[in-house]
């Protein structure tokens, strides 16, 4: 949860104790909830039966420095105690440790709204269910710096990871990463052939490992892109949720994809025909110095994604003010065309952006 | 023209990941010569390098399980690429374990140099891995740049000590200053030497050995020269302790040349990559 917000929401409810966070631009939404059972002892209300359930917040920092060292935790501590006191306007976390010495943080809290993301996954058109540990080996191969992912299906029911390249980068200098997962890799594929939905890795990778710590299978549910993506972890005393909004495209996924289709090729075979000879022709023949093309930046309106909705009763806490709610931070929606291929000056006319440039291959 | 190698060895694969390595950070963007039998990673020594070449020649046969080049017409058998050598690293970096991994060139969107790797998976199919790393072709006209660079004509040519004390002793001088000043003399004496305004600190080396090098009239250019004389040069601390920090295995020899206040070469062998890389002297 730290790796989302700097504060911790804290809502003890009938169903168990849940803690969520959101990031400050409210892309994204988690939320852990344990059971009754999770515990030694839950109480979720005070002595009178009908009195609200008390929420509150706290600086993610404090919490967590209660924690600070697991290992040390483990060996020392033998029970555990969080205890809300209104009056004091405390949350106590007692830590009652070995050799009767007891561990009393007092941490300052504030009263805060439901935070609660709106989302419903039964709704969600595509769905997909893996072991963690495989989709944390999936993402070891993108650097660590890498800010969004895309995960796509493609017409023919394959899987595949790919890094998002932002359309102000020039797809001539950046690199491309894609890896194909077979469908067998998954405990449950229920998604749409030829969809794709974009979302941020960082936050992912949080709950990924956790998922890996607990070893649980992860859900995925998307829908169409920019419409939120949930991430879910399902334990008999343990429900995780992870909502992230995601980048949409304003091609509408009706539409055959672009050139991302093209460049989504099924495992490289090995014959082909590479297309550098009238490259080379090109090169020699144009009075170019380097190989710099320019692609056709495509200036497509902005679309803005679908945030996780909160809660129509929950007042929005005052967040930067100028910020679209759910809005992630920096990005242009556009869509994930990538650009064509040679410029104007070359052999070939300047493509215009429906043309997709062939593949010479001829592999798709 | 067109480009198609696989490595299947680990081994060798590993090998060359290593390789990648060091020039991943000796150099931002260098050059790629691909021939029939061996690769070249080039730095030519401009202005913008900040005067460093670089010379790496791996024979291919050492690494690749199947190469297959076709370079730009038939008398020009060769292909240059300019990469940024770091993608190439990364795209091997979680390649440790890999069944395969397969080169080629091509050319979608834009040159590009396609790295797939199969990867074992619990599954029935491999997983496969592809990155494309984006390349520039070089044009035939632009090739003169890229000739390998000739031996110096060195005042002293010398072994180096044991790269790691030599990096050691490197890095700590560079808090000192931003330049180190290398002499060495037929003797085997070698000393590193870093002078600030407070402080003077000077490390000694002995015993390092002189290789002989013959050459082509058949004399060797320094039998006049008193072998108690020290040829020295000033050079910038930073591209030598990058030299030193990029090496990841030890090389079979290391030596360097120096030509006294003009340029310092120095040459690492390992069984099956040559590393050359000069670094000129500070004015």
């Amino acid at each position: 949860l730290s790796r989302i917000g700097d504060e911790l929401y804290l809502e003890p409810t009938e169903n168990g104790l849940s803690l969520r966070a959101i990031n400050s631009s409210r892309s994204a939404f988690a939320s852990f909830l344990f059971a009754p059972l999770f515990f030694q002892r839950y109480e979720a209300g005070g002595p009178q039966p009908d009195t609200e359930l008390f929420r509150c917040k706290v600086l993610m920092k404090s919490f967590l420095g209660v924690f600070r060292s697991l290992p040390s935790l483990e060996k020392t501590v033998e029970k555990c105690l969080i205890l809300l006191k209104p009056q004091l306007s405390r949350l106590v976390v007692q830590l009652q440790c070995k050799y009767s010495v007891t561990k009393t943080h007092n941490l300052t809290f504030q009263e805060c709204e439901r935070l609660q993301a709106v989302f419903d996954t039964q709704q969600c058109a595509s769905s997909l269910r893996a072991p963690a540990q495989m989709l944390a080996e999936a993402v070891v191969h993108f650097p660590l710096t890498l800010a969004e992912v895309t995960l796509r299906v493609d017409p023919g029911g394959k899987i595949s990871l790919r890094n998002y390249v932002e359309d102000d980068a020039e797809p001539s200098k950046t690199m491309v990463t894609e890896l194909w997962l077979a469908k067998d890799e998954f405990e449950a594929v229920a998604a749409v052939p030829d969809s794709h939905i974009t979302f941020c890795l960082k936050e992912f990778r949080g709950l990924l490992s956790f998922a890996e710590a607990s070893n649980l299978p992860l859900s995925i549910y998307y829908d169409a892109p920019g419409r939120p993506v949930v991430f879910t972890l399902d334990d008999t005393v343990l429900e995780v949720n992870l909502v992230l909004a995601t980048l949409s495209d304003p091609e509408s996924t009706s539409q055959r994809p672009t050139s991302n289709g093209v460049s989504h090729l099924p495992a490289p075979s090995d014959d082909f025909t590479d297309d550098l000879e009238s490259y080379m022709i090109a090169m020699e023949t144009s009075a170019y110095e380097e190989s710099s093309r320019d692609p056709p930046t495509p200036t497509f309106p902005l679309c803005t994604p679908n945030p996780p909705d909160s809660d129509p009763e929950e007042e929005e806490e005052e967040e930067e003010g100028g910020a679209v709610p759910g809005t992630p931070p920096h990005k242009k929606f556009r869509s994930l065309f990538f650009g064509s291929v040679l410029t104007p000056g070359g052999p070939n006319p300047a493509p215009t952006q429906e043309v997709l440039a062939e593949d010479s291959d001829g592999e798709y | 023209m067109r480009f198609r190698a696989k490595i299947v060895d680990l081994a060798c694969l590993n090998h060359f990941s290593r390789v990648i390595n060091t020039i991943a950070k000796l150099a931002r963007i260098c050059t790629l010569r691909l021939t029939v039998s061996k690769l070249y990673f080039i730095l030519s020594d401009k202005v913008a390098n900040g005067g460093v070449g670089m010379w790496c020649e791996l024979n291919q046969g050492n690494f690749f399980d199947e190469f297959q080049m076709e370079g730009v017409a038939a008398e020009h058998n060769e292909i240059y690429l300019e990469l940024v050598p770091e993608n190439l690293s990364r795209a091997l970096k979680t390649a440790q374990n890999a069944k395969a991994v397969k080169m080629k060139l091509t050319n979608k969107h834009c040159p590009c140099l396609r790295v797939a790797v199969e990867l074992p998976s619990l599954s029935s199919s491999s997983r496969i891995v592809t990155h494309d790393i984006p390349v520039g072709v070089i044009p035939r006209r632009l090739w003169n740049d890229f000739k390998e660079p000739s031996v110096p004509d060195f005042d002293v040519s010398i072994y180096l000590p044991v790269l790691k004390t030599m990096k050691s002793i490197v890095e700590r001088m560079k808090n000192l200053s931003n330049s180190i000043m290398i002499e060495a003399n037929l003797n085997g004496e070698m000393n590193l030497k870093v002078e600030t305004d407070l402080v003077c600190v000077t490390t000694h080396f002995k015993d390092l050995g002189n290789p002989s090098w013959a050459l082509e009239d058949g004399c060797q250019s320094s039998q006049d020269r008193d072998p108690e004389t020290m040829a020295e040069a000033r050079i910038d601390i930073r591209k030598l302790q990058q030299l030193l920090a990029g090496q990841q295995v030890n090389p079979t020899k290391a030596l360097c040349n120096i030509v006294s206040k003009r340029i310092v070469h120095f040459i690492l062998l390992h069984e099956d990559v040559s590393l050359q890389y000069f670094i000129p002297a500070l004015t």
